[in-house]
């Protein structure tokens, strides 16, 4: 059992990976809990999709992916709120079509920027965790450790914030610097999955070891110091997976992650389908009716 | 006193408020009602700042409100708050000290005594490591007038307060508002019901984009400032 285990630790790619999977679990977590407290969860996809705009731009100007992949989120998200104040539609059509197009310029750029067309972006849409270098580890280390420095300096500010906005706004708090910091958080956490998972899955790592903690706690720091935990052995538990049965890293990681989701909603002691009294009868009736 | 001025706010070209001019005086329980769309939130989130104002001023003890926010308490209505939200009673009562708290800083013990002391008189320090959203809408309402209490504000504005409330929270309620009538605050009350809970104000305030009527109960709810009012949404409801 030990030999398992260690097995793995001998190689480099592994060792880096497996630190990659654990500062994501923490990063996302925190990240995460705020998206869903807010019912933020699909910004965070069209904020993933939209960092794809900044990417040629990037490389055209010869700066890191990361800094064109954060102006293009935190840009997505400022046009959000924009449209969705200025005018009577609603929040997800907007965001449907910001995502759609943000996504569109990059794909465009790709082919229309000189150099943007060594941009793989079969790498960018599902990552390659496998590939982390020290450099990566070093990007994602400093934002998680920026962000978790900033979570825990406005920690009761941001509770407000997120629980009573109006209210929040009405006390006297700068409500649109919270606002600029929640996508900035999102983006940058985006940014340092790009490596990992890719623009695609990064949703699940952001909101499903939340949601997982979520349905176990009652309070929102509990809810991220679980969810962490919850993360961190996702990462693990999806890299040892990846490595022994040779299925791609990314979406082992997530699907770890939707388990141990699907576990607690069936099983979680006071919101689990199974454990809510005379929830199981109320199912099996269901099961036969519709089996009739 | 609370000196509102010219006050008009319009959506996209739709006049929403039209040249809403009131003064409250410090010691003061006011009520405003009308009808549904009438633009009575709409009036004191104008007030707040929370919504644009196209026109008019808003004043507090002669400076203008939005330079003094720290003297205002705000009860939103219940439909803005998501109850599901992983927080306890005493989180969401110790909200009301944030802004005293400063960045980077815990809430003193002062603080910590304001928000029991708050919790305590509505009933609800026995419940405090309750999640909200398991808590009746009568109770979670008074964790929100604690909230207000603990800010220790001298203007207060209450949103449909009693909406979805028990009768015991509708007490209690109108108990704190006569406390907080005694020690000189500052009270805005948007009511719904048009009922007996209107003899409780000093002042009603009729609103229906403009101000139909203000002044004592008897002088302003008459059937002409209704039908003004409400036109004949009211007589299909009284009948």
């Amino acid at each position: 059992m030990i030999d398992l285990l260690l097995e793995p630790l001998g190689f480099e790619f592994m060792r880096n990976a497996l630190t990659m999977g654990v500062l994501l679990g923490v990063l996302c977590a925190v990240v995460g809990s705020y998206m869903i407290v807010q019912q933020m969860g699909m910004m965070g996809d069209m904020i993933s999709h939209s960092v794809m705009a900044g990417l040629p731009i990037s490389v055209y100007l010869g700066l890191p992916l990361s800094v064109g992949a954060l102006a293009a989120g935190v840009l997505s998200a400022i046009a959000l709120s924009g449209i969705e104040s200025q005018s009577r539609l609603k929040m997800d059509s907007v965001m449907a079509l910001i995502l759609a197009s943000f996504l569109a310029i990059g794909t465009m750029l790709v082919t229309i920027l000189p150099g943007a067309n060594r941009i793989d972006l079969i790498h960018v849409l599902f990552g390659n965790i496998l590939g982390v270098n020290i450099a990566d580890l070093r990007l994602t280390f400093s934002i998680t450790v920026l962000i978790l420095v900033a979570v825990f300096s406005f920690y009761k500010e941001l509770l407000f914030y997120t629980f009573d906005p109006v209210g929040a706004q009405a006390g006297g708090m700068p409500v649109r610097w919270y606002y600029l910091g929640m996508v900035t958080a999102i983006s940058l956490t985006v940014v340092a999955n790009l490596q990992t998972v890719g623009v695609l899955l990064v949703i699940a790592m952001l909101v499903a070891p939340g949601m997982t903690a979520y349905l176990l706690v009652n309070e929102l720091h509990h809810m991220m110091l679980l969810g962490t935990l919850f993360g961190a052995l996702s990462g693990i538990m999806g890299m040892y997976l990846s490595y022994y049965l040779n299925v791609p890293s990314g979406a082992a990681i997530v699907l770890v992650s939707f388990s141990l989701f699907l576990v607690t909603f069936l099983l979680s002691p006071t919101q689990g389908l199974l454990t809510q009294s005379g929830m199981t009868q109320q199912l099996t009736q269901q099961l036969r009716r519709i089996w009739r | 006193m609370l000196q509102v001025q010219g006050l008009s706010v319009s959506y996209r070209d739709v006049l929403a408020l039209q040249n809403i001019n009131c003064e409250v005086a410090p010691g003061e329980l006011v009520g405003i009602v009308g009808p549904n769309g009438a633009g009575k939130s709409t009036m004191v989130k104008a007030m707040l700042g929370l919504v644009n104002s196209a026109a008019g001023s808003i004043q507090f003890c002669g400076l203008p409100l939005s330079r003094q926010l720290l003297q205002v308490a705000y009860v939103p209505q219940r439909s803005q708050i998501d109850w599901d939200y992983p927080i306890t009673v005493w989180h969401v009562a110790m909200m009301a000290r944030t802004v005293h708290a400063g960045l980077f800083r815990r809430p003193s013990r002062q603080s910590r005594e304001l928000v029991q002391a708050a919790l305590e008189r509505v009933g609800m320090y026995e419940l405090r490591d309750r999640r909200i959203g398991e808590l009746s809408g009568g109770q979670q309402q008074r964790v929100f007038i604690a909230r207000a209490l603990a800010k220790q504000a001298n203007l207060l504005i209450f949103d449909e307060p009693f909406t979805g409330v028990d009768r015991k929270t509708e007490d209690i309620i109108f108990d704190v508002f006569h406390e907080l009538k005694a020690q000189a605050k500052t009270l805005l009350v948007i009511n719904h019901d048009l009922g007996e809970t209107l003899n409780h104000y000093d002042r009603i305030m009729l609103l229906n984009k403009q101000v139909i009527a203000v002044g004592p109960k008897e002088v302003v709810m008459t059937a002409q400032n209704l039908q003004a009012a409400y036109g004949d949404a009211l007589k299909f409801a009284a009948a």
